[in-house]
C-alpha cells in the first residue's frame, strides 16, 4: 500500500465527510434550537432531490436547481413546523419525533405516486463534469464543487448565528426559551425559521447529491441513518460536533475501504456506539 | 428535555391510585385482563381474514407488549428492540435446523438468547438519556443486524434463515399438526397468554411501581430510594426477553428468519404498533398490533400506496391521539 | 406444443381486458372478510414486491403474469376451467412474503404459486410451499434455490442463475490474458455472481487483479474507486443489483474509469438504464433473460411482444417483466398437459415440458428443476445510436440454452 493511495484516501474520506456534513448540519440546527429530533430529514433530503431535478429540467439548468430547491423545501419545512409540529410542544419530547416518523412515510409514498418508483437521472451539470489530476489521484470535478459549497455554506452559517443580532437571538434562546419570550422575542417566529433553515440545508445536500447518485424515492432512507450518527458522535445540537463528527466519519469509511472495503456502513455504528460509550452525550455535546 | 408527565399517564391499568377511581367496568377490566385477553384473542382467529394474519397478531402483539414495558411503563424510547425480536427468531431457527434442538428447547434457548443481548444492549445504553438512548439503542442494533449480515454461514445473511420446518409438535402423547392453521395459533396462543400474565404480573408486583414512578420522575423516584439504573437495567432485560419470545414465535410461524427482522424498520414497527394501540395500558400494544396489521393487510389490497394512508394515520393519532385505541377507548368509553 | 401457445399469442386482446386483469386483487378485494368458495377456478398465487425499490420491476411482472392468464381464459381456460392470478405484495420483505403466501395457500387454496424478485423472498416463499407440497415457479435469480438444500419436487425455478448469466457475459467480455477487477455487493446474490465469474475466468484465461466488496445499499462508493484504478485492469466487474448497480456505475464513470476499462455486469437492468441514462451506461455490457428487440428474429417474441402492447397502450415488455410471463406460461402449460391441477401429475408435466413462449426453447432440467434457456449479452448504446425511446441495448450475443452452463447435478448436491 503506497503513500499516494493513503493521500487520496483520505481526501476521499474528507469529500464524502463533506457530504456527511451538509446532511447532520440540518439535523442539528433543529435538535439544538428546538429539542425536535426530525425522522423525516432523510424524506426531506430526497424531496429536495426531486425538487432540484424539478427545477433545473423547468429552468434548463442545474444553478437554478441548486439555489431555488432548498428554499423552496425550506419553505414547506415551514409548512410543517407550523401545522405538524408546533402542536407538539409542552408534549414529551418523543412525539414531534414520532409524528416526523410517520411524516417520512407519507412523504417518501407521495413522491412515489408523483414521481413512479423508478429512479430518475440527475445529470451532472456540464460545467462540472470530468475528473481532476490531483497530483496523488484523479478525482471527479463535480465533488471538488461540493466541498467548495459546503464550506461556504458552513462559513455563512457560522456568520449568520456569531455576528447577526438574529443569530444571537437563536444562540441565546437555545439555551433558555423563557427567558427570551420574557425580553419579549417572539421565539415562534425564530423556532419556525429555524425549521426551515435545517429543512433547507436537508434539501440543498439531496440537490447536491443528486448528480452523484441516482434520485430515487428511497435515497433518503440510509441518509436519515447517517446523518443521526454524525450528529450523534459530534453531540447533538452542535454545529462544529457535526462538521468535525461528518469528517470524522468519512474519513473512517474511506481508511476502512482501504482493508475492509464491506465494512463502510458498520464502521459508522462502531463508532458511533464507541463514542457514547467514552462520552454518553458526544464529542461536543452540552451536559443536561 | 424533561419528561412532560401530563401526556403518558393513563396509569389506569396498572396503579392502584387509577383503579380506585375507575368505575366498576374499569376495576374489571383491570381484574380480570389476562383473562380477558386470553378470551379475545380465542375469537380471533375467527374474525379475521386469515389464520396467518392472526399468528402474526399474536407475534407482534407479544412483540408490542414487550416493547411498551420499556416504552409505556418505563418511559425508555428505544429505537432498538430488533434486535430482540431478531435474535429470538435466529437463536430459535438455528437451535432447530443446526442443532437438531426440541421446539420447546429452541424456544427456551431463543428467549435466553434475546434476553442475554439484551443484557449486554441495555447495560451500553442505560447510562445515556433521552434522545441519546433512543440513539445508541438504534446504533447496537444496527450492529446486530451487520453482524447478521455477516455472519452468514449461522444466520444464512441476507437469504434468510431457513431449513427448520417444525411441521408437527408432541405434547404429552398427542400429536399436534403445526402446518394447520389453526392448530398452529392455538400452540402460539399459549405463549402469547404465558407473555400477557407475566406481564401483568409484573406491573402488579412492587417493580411495577418502581419503573412508573422513574417515568414519571427520575429525580424524584431516586430520591425516594431506588435504585434508578438497576431497576431500568432489569426493565431492559424484562422487555427483551418478551420480545424474544416473539421473536420466536414468528421463527415456528414462519419456519424462515429474514434478516429484515433485525432491521432498524422493524423497530419503528414495533414503536408505531405500541403508540398507535395505546402506550402504558396493558392491552394497547395488542390492539396497535392488530390495527396495523389489518390496516396494512387490507390497505395493500387496495392500493400499492397503503404507506401513505397507514403514515396519515400514525400522524394524525399523534397529533389527536397520543392515548392510542385502547387508551382513548379506556379513558372515553369506561370511565 | 410450440405451436398452440404461438396461437395463443394471435388474438387480439382488449385493454379494457387486461385492466380487469390487473385488478385481480381487486375481486378479493370486494369481501375481504369471506372466505374463497370452492369452485372450479384454477388459482395462481402470485407475491410480488409492489412496494419497495423494485416495485416498478414487480407490477411489470404482474402485468406480463396476466397476460399469460388471459391469453389462456381467451382459449376457453384449462379443461374448461378459468384461471385466475391473485396479486399479493410481498412488500420485498421474506416474511411479509411468506405471510401472504401462506394466506395464499391457507385462505385462497391456491393450486399453484409463482412469483418473487429477491432472493431472500424467493427463499422464504420456497419454503412455505415446500413443506406444505405446493407447486412453486420462482422468478428471481439465485444460484441457493438451485442447491440440494433448498430445492424440493414441488420448487421450480424459471429465472436464469448468476452462475449461467456470468458464464455467457465472460464468454463474451472476457479475452485470454485480460485482467479484471471486480466490484462485488457483499451478500450472497453477489458472492454467486463473483464465483461465476471468476469460474469463467480461469476457463478463459483471465486473471483476476484484484476484487472488493461493498455494503449491500450503498449509496456511495468514491471511496473504493481510487483502489479500483490503481489495480489498473482491463475490465471492470461490478457484481450487484438494483440501485447498487445505477449508483456504482454513476460514480465509477464519473470517475474516468470508463476511458480506462470497460464495464460488465452481470445483468444488465432495464429500469436501472433507465434511471441512470444513457450516458452513463454506454458501453457497459451485461446479461439479460429477454430483450424486447429480440422480436426481429424471434417469431416466439414477436407474438410475445404485439400481445403486450396490445394490452398495455403500446410499452414493452422489461427484463424482469417477462419473467412473469414466461413464468406462469409454464404453468399453464404444463395444467393443460396434465389435464387439471393435480399437483403431482402438473410436477411431472412440468419435468417434461418443452416450451418457447417469449425468448426460444425451454426446458426443466430435471435435478434441480432450473430452466434451461437462452441467455442474451447486450451493451448499452451510445445516446445518438438510439431509434426510440426503448431502444437501449444491442444484443452482442444469443447463447444457445444449454445445460452445460449450469453447475452439474453432482455439484449441487443432487446424486448423478
Amino acid at each position: 500500500m503506497d503513500a499516494e493511495l493513503i493521500l487520496i484516501q483520505l481526501f476521499s474520506g474528507v469529500a464524502l465527510g463533506a457530504i456527511l456534513v451538509i446532511t447532520a448540519l440540518g439535523l442539528s440546527i433543529i435538535f439544538g434550537m428546538l429539542g425536535v429530533v426530525n425522522f423525516a430529514h432523510g424524506a426531506l433530503f430526497m424531496i429536495g432531490a426531486y425538487a432540484g431535478l424539478w427545477v433545473a429540467s423547468l429552468t434548463g439548468s442545474f444553478w437554478w436547481g441548486l439555489l431555488v430547491a432548498p428554499i423552496m423545501i425550506g419553505v414547506f419545512g415551514m409548512a410543517i413546523e407550523w401545522l405538524l409540529v408546533r402542536p407538539l410542544y409542552g408534549r414529551s419530547v418523543d412525539d414531534p419525533l414520532l409524528l416526523t416518523f410517520g411524516l417520512s412515510y407519507v412523504l417518501v409514498e407521495a413522491v412515489r405516486i408523483v414521481f413512479g418508483n423508478d429512479g430518475i437521472p440527475f445529470p451532472t451539470p456540464s460545467q462540472l463534469t470530468g475528473v481532476a489530476n490531483l497530483g496523488v489521484g484523479y478525482f471527479p470535478i463535480y465533488r471538488l464543487f461540493v466541498i467548495v459549497v459546503v464550506a461556504v455554506v458552513l462559513l455563512l452559517l457560522w456568520l449568520a448565528l456569531e455576528k447577526t443580532k438574529f443569530g444571537l437571538i437563536v444562540r441565546a434562546g437555545s439555551r433558555d426559551p423563557t427567558i427570551m419570550r420574557v425580553l419579549g422575542v417572539n421565539i415562534s417566529k425564530v423556532w419556525l425559521l429555524v425549521f426551515g433553515v435545517g429543512v433547507g440545508l436537508a434539501a440543498l445536500g439531496g440537490v447536491l447529491a443528486g448528480p452523484m447518485r441516482t434520485v430515487n424515492p428511497e435515497m433518503g432512507s440510509l441518509v436519515l441513518i447517517e446523518a443521526f450518527v454524525v450528529t450523534v458522535i459530534g453531540g447533538l445540537g452542535s454545529l462544529l460536533g457535526s462538521v468535525v463528527a461528518g469528517l470524522l466519519v468519512g474519513v473512517a469509511i474511506s481508511m476502512t475501504a482501504l482493508f475492509a472495503p464491506e465494512m463502510g456502513t458498520i464502521v459508522m455504528f462502531a463508532l458511533m456506539a464507541l463514542v457514547l460509550l467514552v462520552r454518553p452525550r458526544g464529542l461536543f455535546g452540552k451536559a443536561a | 428535555m424533561e419528561r412532560d408527565m401530563t401526556v403518558k399517564s393513563i396509569p389506569l391499568a396498572a396503579t392502584s391510585s387509577g383503579a380506585r377511581k375507575a368505575t366498576d367496568l374499569a376495576a374489571a377490566l383491570t381484574n380480570w385482563r389476562v383473562l380477558l385477553s386470553i378470551a379475545a384473542l380465542c375469537l380471533l382467529p375467527w374474525v379475521l381474514p386469515s389464520k396467518a394474519l392472526a399468528v402474526n397478531v399474536l407475534v407482534y402483539g407479544v412483540l408490542a407488549m414487550g416493547y411498551n414495558l420499556l416504552f409505556g411503563y418505563t418511559g425508555l424510547l428505544s429505537f432498538g428492540h430488533a434486535a430482540f425480536f431478531g435474535a429470538g427468531a435466529y437463536v430459535t431457527g438455528i437451535a432447530i435446523g443446526q442443532f437438531g434442538v426440541p421446539w420447546y428447547g429452541a424456544v427456551l434457548l431463543g428467549v435466553i438468547g434475546g434476553g442475554l443481548l439484551a443484557l449486554a444492549i441495555g447495560a451500553l445504553s442505560i447510562r445515556t438519556r433521552g434522545i441519546y438512548f433512543s440513539m445508541v439503542t438504534l446504533a447496537l442494533a444496527q450492529l446486530v443486524y451487520h453482524v447478521a449480515l455477516q455472519a452468514s454461514s449461522w444466520t444464512g445473511g441476507e437469504n434468510g434463515l431457513r431449513g427448520f420446518t417444525v411441521a408437527k409438535i408432541d405434547i404429552a402423547g398427542f400429536s399436534i399438526n403445526f402446518l394447520d392453521p389453526v392448530s398452529k395459533y392455538y400452540v402460539l396462543m399459549v405463549f402469547a397468554a404465558l407473555a400477557l400474565w407475566f406481564v401483568s404480573r409484573i406491573l402488579n408486583s412492587p417493580f411495577g411501581a418502581a419503573i412508573e414512578a422513574i417515568r414519571e420522575n427520575e429525580t424524584r423516584a431516586r430520591t425516594c430510594g431506588y435504585d434508578v439504573e438497576r431497576t431500568k437495567l432489569i426493565s431492559f432485560v424484562l422487555s427483551g426477553l418478551i420480545c424474544a419470545l416473539a421473536g420466536t414465535m414468528s421463527a415456528l410461524h414462519l419456519a424462515f428468519v429474514p434478516l429484515d427482522v433485525l432491521h432498524y424498520q422493524t423497530s419503528g414497527m414495533i414503536v408505531m404498533m405500541t403508540l398507535l394501540g395505546g402506550a402504558s395500558s396493558f392491552f394497547g400494544p395488542f390492539v396497535g398490533a392488530l390495527a396495523f396489521l389489518l390496516m396494512e393487510d387490507v390497505f395493500s389490497l387496495w392500493t400499492s400506496h397503503w404507506q401513505i394512508i397507514v403514515g396519515s394515520i400514525f400522524i394524525l393519532f399523534v397529533l389527536f391521539l397520543p392515548k392510542g385505541i385502547w387508551g382513548t377507548f379506556l379513558a372515553r368509553v369506561v370511565r | 406444443m410450440n405451436d398452440a401457445i404461438r396461437n395463443l399469442g394471435q388474438r387480439k386482446i382488449s385493454r379494457r381486458a387486461a385492466l380487469a386483469g390487473l385488478g385481480a386483487g381487486a375481486s378479493f378485494l370486494a369481501m375481504p372478510w369471506v372466505a374463497r368458495a370452492a369452485d372450479d377456478t384454477i388459482r395462481i398465487g402470485f407475491p410480488t414486491p409492489l412496494t419497495g425499490p423494485y416495485a416498478a420491476e414487480a407490477k411489470d411482472q404482474v402485468k406480463s403474469a396476466e397476460l399469460a392468464i388471459k391469453l389462456v381464459n381467451d382459449k376457453g381456460g384449462i379443461g374448461g376451467r378459468k384461471v385466475e392470478l391473485l396479486v399479493r405484495d410481498g412488500k420485498l420483505n421474506g416474511g411479509e412474503a411468506a405471510t401472504r403466501t401462506l394466506e395464499l395457500i391457507e385462505k385462497d387454496k391456491v393450486h399453484a404459486v409463482v412469483g418473487a424478485l429477491s432472493s431472500a423472498v424467493q427463499l422464504a416463499v420456497n419454503e412455505v410451499t415446500r413443506a406444505r407440497g405446493v407447486i412453486y415457479i420462482s422468478i428471481s435469480q439465485s444460484d441457493t434455490i438451485n442447491e440440494k438444500k433448498d430445492s424440493s419436487k414441488y420448487t421450480f425455478h424459471e429465472a436464469m442463475n448468476p452462475h449461467m448469466t456470468t458464464a455467457a457475459v465472460a464468454r463474451h467480455a472476457f479475452k485470454k490474458g485480460n485482467k479484471v477487477a471486480h466490484l462485488v455487493a457483499d451478500y450472497a446474490y453477489g458472492h454467486e455472481m463473483l464465483r461465476g465469474f471468476k469460474r469463467a475466468q480461469a476457463a478463459i484465461g483471465a486473471e483476476t487483479v484484484g476484487e472488493l466488496l461493498h455494503p449491500i445499499g450503498a449509496p456511495d462508493y468514491s471511496t473504493l474507486m481510487p483502489r479500483l484504478r490503481a489495480m489498473k485492469p482491463d475490465i471492470l466487474c461490478i457484481s450487484n443489483f438494483g440501485r447498487d448497480q445505477a449508483n456504482s456505475i454513476k460514480q465509477a464513470v464519473d470517475f474516468g474509469m470508463k476511458q480506462q476499462m470497460k464495464i460488465v455486469v452481470p445483468v444488465l437492468l432495464h429500469n436501472q438504464r433507465l434511471a441512470v441514462g444513457p450516458e452513463v451506461f454506454e458501453g457497459v455490457v451485461g446479461g439479460a433473460n429477454y430483450y424486447w428487440e429480440l422480436e426481429s428474429k424471434l417469431p416466439s417474441a414477436k407474438t410475445f411482444n404485439d400481445a403486450f402492447r396490445a394490452a398495455n397502450g403500446g410499452a414493452i415488455p422489461t427484463d424482469y417483466g417477462a419473467y412473469g410471463f414466461t413464468g406462469v406460461s409454464s404453468l399453464l402449460l404444463a395444467m393443460q398437459a396434465a389435464g387439471g391441477t393435480d399437483t403431482e401429475k402438473v410436477v411431472a408435466a412440468l419435468e417434461g415440458l418443452k416450451y418457447d413462449v417469449a425468448k426460444g426453447a425451454q426446458h426443466y432440467r430435471k435435478c434441480d428443476h432450473q430452466s434451461v434457456q437462452s441467455v442474451l449479452v447486450l451493451e448499452s448504446k451510445k445516446k445518438a445510436d438510439m431509434k426510440g425511446a426503448n431502444d437501449f441495448f444491442n444484443i452482442v450475443e444469443n447463447e444457445a440454452p444449454s445445460e452445460d452452463v449450469l453447475r452439474s447435478c453432482k455439484e449441487l448436491g443432487f446424486p448423478a
